[in-house]
């Protein structure tokens, strides 16, 4: 099962051996500090600017060509952000639909497919044909796919061909509705994710007793019964790491819709996620505001992450209490 | 691999004591033709796209404007000519930068973050389980957070244009440094190392030539994710990187993106998007099992 709880055999095993490690000890430090010194240099110390540039009035004028500021302005940048004509509602609205529209059939067909992977009476074959070629797309560059979709799907594309030939009528302008550059996008990221999402939940389905199943089918339980009560209670935790690891990457959303649109967002800033109005704000030089929505975005991952992690250490705890018990 | 074995093995015995409680009548088959169907239909979903590139990148751009095909035509080289003689998009240029950062990135960050998993993992000193969990918890924090002052400080530093700032990074890894340490957990017994010191091997060399073989497996699962991480990556270099010869794949594709379109030859575009994706399906299929078996173990990517 993909085990990403903390293990917490390693500090015992080094207790029992401290008497002859300890003089060992420095290596420990000298192995880890090419580590720690590209991560405090590139890193940490990017990321205290950032939030130093997020209260300062700090940008390129493009009509002096020089710098102005930086001059300390408190929280204007963040009141900017949420009243400027495209405000920051609007852009996480936009990042969410288009995450939602694209984890929820990701996560419906990805449980079906690890619960038929996994199942024992259906014994598929194949699974090593099915599980490769569903990841494939998830390794693949987003931009260079972003731009295959654009071609397909543009004003002269072959799939508008097939459209005007059918109807005799005019293409079908796909970007400039918000409905279905969205749903292009959504279509995206769901065909890049869905393989890796089975394979997880499976990896999670796996990991359950059989012994449990087979009790309950004793019981006279049936499939669905047994997929509702048993299999989904008994992987929720790798479920939940799932949506929230998803929704990270979502508020992420960049190279996809960046490619799609030209970077414009379109229609009427309608596609423009966070990431995207963070890339202009940084290419022209505006630091300041940039600085603020990356603190922004940086609070919605951190409580994020902080929910996984007590998540986790949650159910690490019960299971401590079962094992003691 | 061993998992399947293990589920073929459970899956034996089960049908053997459950079959007597259920019919394995003709409702399970139409059930597994149903899941063949679905599962085959999602297939073809994933190749649909890829196939339609191939066969776009083979053919002239006349004869992709006049319509959809479902077969080769026969201006594969002519196209990839052209497209690798585009002046405005130096592809050469993007494929060998791409491969140099990738392949560098990947080198650095799992021989780097293999030695902190080490560290981590044989070593007991002050601080330790609070690096590990702080390492976990950085894990989540989406790199393009802190790219202002990233992006502030190269240029302060004079490494705008440079590849030092999309390759250094990369030493500081910790979803290789989390997946190492998981590896090394279940295959790095202590004894091991502690062997090597009686035989008086220093501790540095010990990592080298003893413990890093011993991870070989893990250490090619992470490479590839790192390399094809790296390859993909188009945030950072599309602000670092200025000059067109040095730029990497992704920003050539957003270039192509950005020209103006129904001027160009489509035979080029499509060939442009062929050369960004298929070596990268090709070096999958040769891969994929151990692929594979590293998400599920992993479980965690991006």
């Amino acid at each position: 099962m993909a085990d990403i709880t903390v293990n917490n055999t390693g500090p015992v095993v080094a207790k029992a051996k401290k008497g002859k490690i300890g003089k060992y000890k420095k290596w420990g430090y000298i192995f880890m500090i090419p580590f720690v010194v590209v991560f405090l240099i590139f890193q940490a110390w990017p990321l205290i600017q950032t939030f130093y540039y997020s209260i300062f009035d700090y940008f390129w004028s493009q009509g002096q060509l020089k710098f102005i500021g930086p001059e300390f302005c408190g929280f204007d940048n963040f009141v900017a952000l949420f009243t400027g004509n495209v405000s920051i509602w609007a852009l996480t609205y936009n990042t969410m639909i288009m995450w939602v529209l694209g984890f929820v059939p990701q996560i419906i067909i990805s449980l079906l497919f690890a619960y038929w992977f996994t199942n024992i009476r259906l014994r598929l074959k194949c699974l090593g044909f099915f599980k490769t070629v569903m990841y494939m797309p998830n390794l693949i560059m987003a931009s260079a796919f972003s731009m295959l979709i654009f071609s397909l799907f543009s004003d002269i594309g072959p799939v508008n061909n097939i459209i005007t030939s059918i109807t005799g009528g005019e293409p079908f302008r796909f970007l400039s509705y918000t409905g279905s550059t969205m749903g292009l996008v959504a279509m995206m990221n769901f065909i890049m994710w869905f393989g890796n999402t089975t394979i997880l939940l499976m990896a999670a389905m796996m990991g359950i007793n059989e012994s449990v199943i087979e009790a309950a089918e004793i019981d006279g339980a049936n499939s669905s019964q047994i997929f509702w009560k048993i299999t989904l209670p008994l992987i929720r935790p790798i479920l939940v790491y799932v949506m929230i690891t998803s929704l990270i990457g979502g508020l992420q959303m960049f190279d996809v819709p960046q490619i799609l649109t030209d970077g414009m967002g379109g229609p009427n800033n309608s596609t423009k996620t966070l990431i995207m109005y963070l890339n202009q704000h940084i290419a022209a030089k505006n630091y300041g505001m940039a600085g603020a929505l990356s603190v922004l975005i940086f609070v919605i991952c951190a409580v994020l992450s902080f929910i996984v992690y007590y998540f986790f250490a949650s159910d690490r705890d019960q299971k401590k209490l079962k094992k003691r018990g | 691999m061993s998992r399947d074995r293990k589920l073929e093995h459970t899956s034996a015995l089960q049908q053997t004591r459950i079959d007597p409680n259920m019919k394995a009548g003709p409702g399970l088959f139409i059930h597994r033709m149903v899941c063949y169907i679905v599962l085959t239909l999602f297939a073809i979903l994933c190749l649909f796209f890829f196939y339609i590139l191939i066969v776009n990148a083979t053919r002239e751009h006349y004869d992709i404007q006049s319509g959809f095909s479902f077969f080769p035509g026969t201006h594969f080289v002519e196209n990839f000519i052209n497209a690798t003689s585009n002046a405005t998009i130096p592809v050469v240029y993007g494929v060998i930068n791409s491969l140099i950062v990738a392949t560098l990135t990947a080198v650095l960050s799992v021989y780097f973050s293999a030695m902190t998993a080490y560290a981590i993992h044989v070593y007991d000193f002050k601080g330790k389980n609070f690096i590990f969990n702080f390492i976990l918890l950085i894990m989540t924090i989406p790199t393009q957070i802190s790219a202002v002052g990233f992006f502030s400080m190269c240029t302060d530093w004079g490494l705008r244009d440079s590849y030092i700032p999309l390759i250094v990074p990369a030493i500081a890894a910790p979803s290789v440094f989390f997946f190492m340490k998981q590896y090394m957990q279940s295959s790095l017994p202590l004894d091991i190392v502690e062997a090597a010191r009686i035989d008086g091997s220093g501790e540095f060399r010990t990592f080298n030539t003893i413990v890093l073989p011993m991870l070989k497996p893990a250490l090619a699962v992470q490479a590839i994710f790192s390399f094809v991480t790296s390859w993909n990556n188009y945030f950072i270099p599309s602000l670092i990187i200025d000059t067109s010869y040095k730029k990497t794949m992704p920003i050539m594709i957003a270039q192509l993106r950005s020209a103006d379109f129904l001027k160009f030859d489509m035979g080029q575009v499509y060939m442009f998007i062929f050369i960004a994706i298929i070596p990268v399906v090709i070096v999958y299929f040769c891969l994929s099992k151990f692929i594979i078996a590293g998400v599920s173990i992993g479980g965690v990517k991006e």
